[in-house]
């Protein structure tokens, strides 16, 4: 789900309070300002009933300083997470296998010492697992990920997703109830 | 002219006449604009009463209850009324002073992370940083409050900031980009709870607290189609109470017609509602045949707790005239035969073997008033008896705390409303319990010489607890025994200088209540009344509407009750 807000002080606050408050489990969240200037865009994910994520967009779109909410699942969409991960060197042999562990799923190696490599990794999830799976032989040190984010395929679906709170209701009216969610 | 004297001015301009509030540290350059603005200030002796009295401004005229505190503690007192405030979709401004911006973070004197503290029971807040901002903020902040869904707002001001000098402009635009409430209902979800309504045999139209402001659409959707009526707590008022078509109050203290009506109606359209716990009892057993017409402004409560089979989203005002065009009256006959049958088996009653009870009381209040006064309601017992036997006729004038539930909101409340319709009458049904925790409020009502009648059914007990212990907790009394240390409540209000009267048998009570009405001046009755009376009919926690216990309000067998 993507939630694009104004850049006000404390509205990471607001999101994260009613994340609190109303009992969502989030499973990663990232943010940052987009190309419009103002303008902010957090990108999270959350797994649960189709009843009970609705009620979390219309719930998001109350704040005052949310625009819009997108919930990607509802159509086609790309996501993404980066990472960056440190493992252990421990002889040289594995320097040479690590090396074309990481050309098989299109890492960079970003940083270089005699006992550690940091490598940068970018894709889906399910990617990023496997690259963590393959490294744990080696020794995984350290790694962080910064959590999907996503956008949506067509270009339309930004209009069509454009708050649904002000569409003269259009936005509650008998919407399917079997959507699939990736998330 | 600084920045307190723009907040004033920035108020003026919103049309605000009363502000209830309490000075401090923090706000003292806003308190001494006050002296040069004609805005009247009420000055309250504690912040939770301000707020509670804003509130009830709110709700008794519809125009927006505005409320000041100092930082600090000044602020978190308010926090309570702004959380009653927000249940209860009550449009409040509050204003609060704060330390120095210099100072915020530094854990100064009386200093709070007020914006922080209140951020879940508001429905926005503003932290001003910057003088200039002012005008922007205040106009936004009525704008938010009084629309869509009403609620409360506060905005934090720095005293650094009431301090600085202010050269702008008051004709601001507001810029709120991500709050475009729904207004407008949706032309074919409209058609379709019509024709939902056509196809409806036993049809019932449940009303709540945003059906206040529609009160002349609910009489005209009501009248064509004969649909009867089902009002909430928060919707007494909004449609009368004692009109044919009414079947009273639903849910754990409601009626034995209206939660029989629920459990056997084939459609709901419920108006201006959210299906509050209190009112739906078990949710799989609320309504279980009934398809389910809901509109309400607020999208987010659609289908939250029951699920809406026709939503419609969108104000009352614009929904239910364009409802009503596409209706014409219903044949209802057969459902009129059964409702009226249980109205006739379950009227409302109560035992007067005891030298006085509560409901006698109450009942009294409503009959030398007809209904036609303000009632406030504290919280509890007398609360649910008031509901049931002194439900007002009028929008606006029925004003309690139902969501939150708030014991110390009804005297406070009886203040603002005071204000807010200069004139009448208002009527304050209280507990000996709830009437202490803001009784400091009686030296308000004195210093105004309010036209509030404070009538306390006091049973010694916090009477709501007690028939909770007796019926759930193996009668083990704990902690609800007040009678020992209750103050002598006439003298305590002689004490403030108000008329104060102890009352122990039905005799004084009907000869004192209608001369005590006809003052028109502050008075508390206390009515000294038979501890043990419970409220029936009664839904346990966690049962369905089909599964309360009658009580008292049991019928004679002989009289063929239809199940």
């Amino acid at each position: 789900m993507s939630v694009t807000v104004r850049d006000q002080p404390g509205v990471l606050v607001r999101i994260a309070a009613l994340f609190a408050r109303r009992a969502y489990n989030i499973e990663s969240l990232s943010v940052a300002q987009t190309h419009e200037p103002g303008l902010s865009r957090t990108t999270f994910v959350v797994s649960g009933e189709d009843a009970h994520i609705e009620q979390m967009q219309k719930q998001l779109q109350k704040l005052i300083d949310v625009i819009k909410v997108i919930d990607h699942s509802e159509g086609p969409y790309v996501d993404r997470e980066l990472m960056l991960i440190k493992v252990a060197v421990r002889n040289p042999d594995d320097r040479v296998e690590m090396r074309q562990i990481a050309q098989d799923f299109r890492a960079r190696i970003i940083d270089v010492a005699r006992d550690a490599l940091v490598f940068e990794v970018t894709g889906d999830e399910a990617k990023t697992d496997a690259f963590i799976q393959q490294m744990r032989t080696f020794g995984v040190l350290d790694l962080i990920r910064t959590g999907r984010v996503a956008l949506p395929r067509t270009a339309s679906r930004h209009a069509a997703n454009g708050g649904t709170a002000t569409g003269g209701g259009a936005g509650t009216d008998d919407r399917p109830a079997t959507r699939s969610r990736a998330a | 002219m600084n920045g307190a004297a723009a907040v004033l001015k920035a108020l003026e301009r919103q049309g605000v006449t009363t502000v209830f509030g309490h000075p401090g540290g923090a706000i003292m350059p806003i308190y001494d604009a006050l002296y040069d603005s004609p805005i009247q200030h009420v000055l309250v002796r504690h912040e939770q009463a301000g707020a509670h009295a804003a509130d009830a401004y709110y709700r008794a005229s519809g125009r927006v209850g505005v409320c000041f505190a100092t930082s600090g503690p000044g602020a978190t007192n308010l926090v309570t009324g702004l959380a009653t405030a927000y249940m209860d979709s009550s449009a409040v401004v509050a204003v609060t002073g704060n330390v120095p911006l210099s100072l915020i973070g530094t854990d100064a004197f009386q200093e709070a992370d007020v914006t922080g503290v209140t951020l879940p029971v508001t429905k926005h807040n503003y932290l001003v940083k910057d003088v200039r901002d002012l005008p922007r903020i205040l106009a936004e902040a009525f704008h938010i409050a009084r629309s869509g869904r009403p609620g409360p707002v506060l905005v934090d001001v720095p005293k650094d900031i009431q301090q600085a000098a202010f050269e702008g402009d008051f004709d601001v635009e507001i810029d709120l980009p991500g709050y475009r409430p729904t207004v407008v209902g949706n032309a074919r979800q409209i058609r379709r709870a019509a024709e939902a309504i056509e196809a409806a045999e036993r049809p019932v139209l449940m009303v709540g607290g945003g059906a206040q402001v529609a009160a002349d659409e609910i009489e005209a959707f009501t009248r064509l189609t004969g649909i009867p009526v089902i009002t909430t707590l928060m919707g007494i008022g909004a449609y009368p109470g004692g009109a044919p078509q009414s079947l009273g109050m639903p849910g754990m203290h409601g009626t034995v017609t209206a939660n029989r009506a629920i459990s056997h109606c084939d459609l709901i359209v419920g108006a201006g509602l959210r299906f509050d716990d209190r009112v739906t009892g078990k949710l799989s057993r609320f309504a279980p045949n009934a398809t389910i017409v809901h509109i309400d402004i607020d999208p987010a409560e659609i289908s939250k707790l029951v699920k809406a089979h026709v939503p419609v989203v969108g104000d009352l005002r614009d929904v239910l005239p364009r409802l009503t065009e596409l209706l014409g009256p219903l044949e209802l006959g057969d459902w009129w035969k059964q409702l009226d049958a249980w109205k006739a088996s379950y009227p409302e009653r109560y035992k007067t073997d005891k030298p006085l009870v509560s409901q006698e009381v109450i009942a009294l209040l409503a009959k030398e008033t007809g209904g036609d006064c303000i009632v406030t309601t504290e919280v509890g017992q007398h609360q649910m008896f008031a509901a049931r036997l002194f439900p007002t006729n009028r929008p606006r004038t029925w004003i309690s705390s139902g969501g939150l539930g708030t014991m110390g909101f009804g005297l406070p409340a009886a203040i603002g409303a005071a204000f807010a319709r200069p004139g009448e009458t208002v009527v304050c049904v209280a507990g000996d319990g709830s009437i202490q925790m803001n009784i400091q409020e009686l030296a308000t009502v004195y210093k105004h010489q309010l036209p509030i009648v404070i009538a306390i059914t006091n049973n010694g007990m916090l009477g709501m607890v007690r028939q909770w212990q007796e019926m759930f907790h193996a009668q083990r009394y704990s902690e609800v025994y007040l009678a020992d240390s209750n103050p002598d409540f006439a003298k305590l209000a002689e004490a403030y200088g108000i008329d104060g009267y102890n009352v122990f048998d039905r005799e004084t009570a009907a000869k004192l209540v209608p001369e005590v009405l006809g003052r028109k001046k502050p008075a508390l009755i206390n009515f000294v009344v038979y501890e043990s009376e419970k409220v029936f009919p009664m839904v346990p926690a966690g049962a369905g509407v089909d599964e309360m216990i009658i009580g008292d309000q049991e019928a004679d067998e002989a009289e063929g009750v239809p199940a």
